[in-house]
């Protein structure tokens, strides 16, 4: 048989950064033509009052020009059905990258108090990264609060502050479960592990079976995800209270658990750690090399993009359980529009915010177009989406199993305000441990001490309850 | 000004004096502009320090204190160092023995050759790292592939053992033929009558080649190893992106300006890493210096 290495190009909407690795340098020059709203002015003083009708009708009539930064593909489909709806309003969207690269030009443009947009796509992960700066606008006054109904519990909590502020419009989500090859596990006689230990014997059986196949790959700079794996194990390793305490307990029972658990399945080599999004990573998924991928409600169509070889082969399952009487799962990646505190239109850009993440419309474009794993209660008894059935995974009903999953992620799960440095450290240490095969809960105790110092040099005061 | 007019006064703008300036300004305006003042700027921001928490103050030198005690920051500095004692070596010397050998007029289609060596470096250095990091793959990369055919074992040419070599290779493969253009030119300027009495004296090929040449080359062998210098303590492009398929080996602080760009993109810490860039810059004009001052002192020795 020929053999031919076929390199997928990634799905456009992979919720994960590329890093855009060729330096800085040209940042302050795309920043300078990027957009053009500028000055700080508009955004109005913390307070939950909400505006009255008349002036936001008065608002969304006069011509107004807002900026929109966002990654997401075709987008200009959803904001059309806006501009209808608004002829007033115009919507200039902008694609400033993906995650971080986008993110550094936001922060640079907030520093230079000019050029940031009016609504920015962020990340549920970074927003206290950017309240801690005080760059958003609590949404309150503008409608927002009565849309907590309308979303996923631990969606609308996520976008929460700490004094019920709301900072952002959740957009999409990413539940994680597991897609496994139903072919493979046939093959070695392995059922779908529906608990951890289940699914360290069946690594072990696996790997002894066919040392040229892994039962999964956990990616070793892939903080996102590992965090997603501790969300689950009910770990709550960042907690902020008020705006200068941070508590960091990476060393509590739970993390401690997740981490040794999956430091020994590296050190027995019966799981990979190749980094993930890389052509290798891709080649791995087609040549059968993974036997399951843990991911997000995003997975499932971005893998049918990127591993077109092993279609029909695919089929979704929950995570594998701590617990099995209480199932629970974590999120990876999904994203929020929020409003950037500086902007001239804070109405305006409030109302398009809650437009685009709520109307009926736009939501399910966003769900069956684009494949964004939606944050509405609304959408996910949809028959529309909760029905497809994709041949990718053998007609399985794959958005309809997320969408129960999503039922199951917990509420409480917090990201510390400097996520970048977070997912930079967890790469240089665990990370490195997980690649290396040395002792994992090192690493942790090294990252917990890296964390702590980053964090009281940052003028953070900094607890640790656990220790 | 009392002397008379020439043919050449004639066209001069104004007063002898004020024609220089004029013609510099330009290049002074920018360079005021795009270099002085981006500099200046860095170094008035390395003065302070930025918190999240409690925003900024004034600390003066205390950043380029903590970057001199800075563990990482030496980690960074310790590899390219290491770097450039390996990689630099090797690419002069074949840039050497590929200029001799061109210069030697013995070869055939020495315009072919010559083309060949220097392509590389009309490959961008992000094109040149992509296309190695492929073929260095552990798993799917072609020569793990052809080695599992042939059942030779391969090295992982991406682990923390041999990343230096693999990072060392691709530079190698990038800046051989630049320098050695550099050379080759240093040595066609020599004058064909200095060879004809070497060969009347008795002298053979690879005489010629010690007494004449390398000796010759030296002032050409002295820039290319100190644009070597810079290059190696500014090493970026290419462990940045190898950083995509090896992010445990490489970390954010494998080389000094890797840590400087960390420093300053992922841990918001922009007044640091401005410290950090600075004293980088001056750890590059020492060396750059010491290189120079021992090449002098040898040269005139």
């Amino acid at each position: 048989m020929p053999r031919t290495i076929s390199v997928p190009s990634p799905a456009p909407f992979s919720r994960r950064r590329f890093l855009g690795a060729t330096g800085g340098l040209s940042l302050s020059a795309a920043l300078a033509a990027a957009c053009g709203s500028s000055g700080s002015g508009g955004g109005s003083t913390a307070s939950a009052t909400p505006l009255s009708q008349a002036s936001i009708d008065k608002a969304m009539t006069t011509p107004t020009t807002l900026t929109f930064w966002t990654w997401v593909p075709n987008i200009a489909d959803e904001v059309a059905l806006f501009e209808k709806k608004y002829p007033a309003i115009k919507v200039n969207v902008v694609n400033a990258g993906q995650s971080q690269p986008e993110y550094t030009k936001l922060r640079t443009a907030l520093q230079a108090s000019s050029g940031a947009p009016d609504v920015c796509q962020i990340e549920y992960e970074y927003i206290p990264s950017f309240t801690i700066t005080d760059s958003l606008l609590d949404l309150r006054p503008y409608g927002a609060s009565a849309l907590k109904s309308e979303f996923v519990d631990w969606t609308w909590s996520q976008v929460t502050g700490t004094n019920g502020e709301v900072w952002a419009i959740p957009q999409d989500t990413g539940p994680m479960g597991m897609l496994y090859r139903q072919d493979i596990f046939d093959a070695h006689g392995i059922s779908v592990p529906t608990t951890w230990d289940e699914f360290a014997d069946a690594a072990r059986k696996l790997h002894a079976a066919d040392p040229t196949v892994y039962l999964t790959n956990l990616s070793p700079s892939d903080g996102a995800a590992w965090h997603g794996l501790l969300w689950q194990a009910n770990a709550k390793p960042y907690t902020t209270s008020g705006s200068s305490t941070v508590s960091i307990d990476l060393d509590d029972a739970a993390s401690q658990k997740v981490t040794s658990y999956w430091g020994q399945l590296a050190q027995q080599g019966v799981v990979s750690t190749d980094p993930d999004f890389t052509d290798s990573w891709y080649t791995g998924f087609n040549k059968g090399k993974y036997a399951t991928w843990l991911t997000a409600a995003w997975g499932p169509v971005f893998l049918s993009g990127s591993a077109q070889a092993t279609a029909g082969k695919w089929r979704a399952a929950p995570l594998p359980q701590w617990d099995a009487s209480t199932p629970a799962s974590g999120n990876w990646g999904g994203s929020t529009s929020a409003v950037i505190k500086s902007t001239k239109n804070p109405i305006a850009a409030a109302q398009f915010a809650q437009f685009l993440n709520t109307d009926a419309d736009s939501t399910k474009l966003f769900a069956t177009k684009q494949f964004l794993f939606p944050s509405t209660k609304a959408l996910r008894s949809d028959p529309d989406f909760i029905d497809q059935a994709p041949a990718f995974y053998g007609g399985q009903r794959v958005n309809e199993l997320f969408a129960q999953i999503s039922d199951t992620v917990s509420t409480t799960f917090q990201w510390p305000p400097f996520l970048d440095e977070v997912m930079t450290d967890w790469t240089d240490t665990v990370g490195k441990a997980l690649a290396d095969k040395t002792d994992a809960l090192t690493a942790l105790a090294q990252l917990e001490s890296q964390l702590t110092t980053y964090a009281k040099n940052q003028g953070f005061t900094v607890t640790s309850t656990s220790s | 000004m009392s002397t008379p007019a020439t043919a050449r006064g004639r066209f001069s703008l104004a007063k002898p004096g004020t024609a220089g300036p004029i013609f510099v300004a330009p290049f002074l305006l920018l360079f005021l502009l795009l270099f002085l003042t981006p500099l200046g700027y860095a170094a008035y921001l390395s003065l302070f320090q930025h918190r999240l928490v409690g925003g900024t103050t004034f600390v003066g030198l205390k950043n380029y204190v903590t970057a001199i005690g800075d563990p990482l920051l030496r980690h960074g500095v310790a590899h390219v160092a290491l770097f450039f004692v390996i990689q630099v070596p090797v690419m002069l010397v074949l840039a050497v023995l590929f200029a001799l050998a061109l210069d030697s007029g013995l070869l055939r289609l020495a315009k072919v050759i010559r083309l060949g060596i220097f392509l590389p470096y009309a490959v961008p250095s992000v094109v040149a790292t992509l296309m190695w990091g492929y073929l260095y793959g552990p798993s799917f990369g072609p020569f793990a592939q052809i080695g599992r055919n042939l059942h030779v074992t391969v090295p992982n040419f991406l682990d923390s053992s041999w990343m230096l070599a693999s990072l060392s290779n691709i530079v190698t493969w990038e800046f051989t033929g630049y320098n050695m253009i550099i050379l080759y030119a240093a040595l066609q300027t020599i004058p064909r009558e200095l060879y004809e009495a070497a060969a009347v004296d008795g002298a053979g090929a690879w005489r010629i080649a010690r007494s004449i040449k390398l000796p010759a080359l030296r002032p050409a062998l002295t820039l290319t190893l100190l644009f070597s210098v810079i290059g190696s303590f500014q090493l970026f492009n290419e462990p940045a992106l190898l950083q995509q398929l090896a992010p445990n080996v490489i970390d954010s602080a494998y080389t000094a300006n890797l840590y400087a760009y960390s420093l300053a993109f992922t841990g918001q810490q922009v007044n640091y890493a401005a410290a950090v860039s600075f004293l980088l810059g001056l750890i590059i004009v020492i060396i750059s210096y010491v290189v120079l001052f021992l090449a002098n002192r040898r040269g005139t020795r």
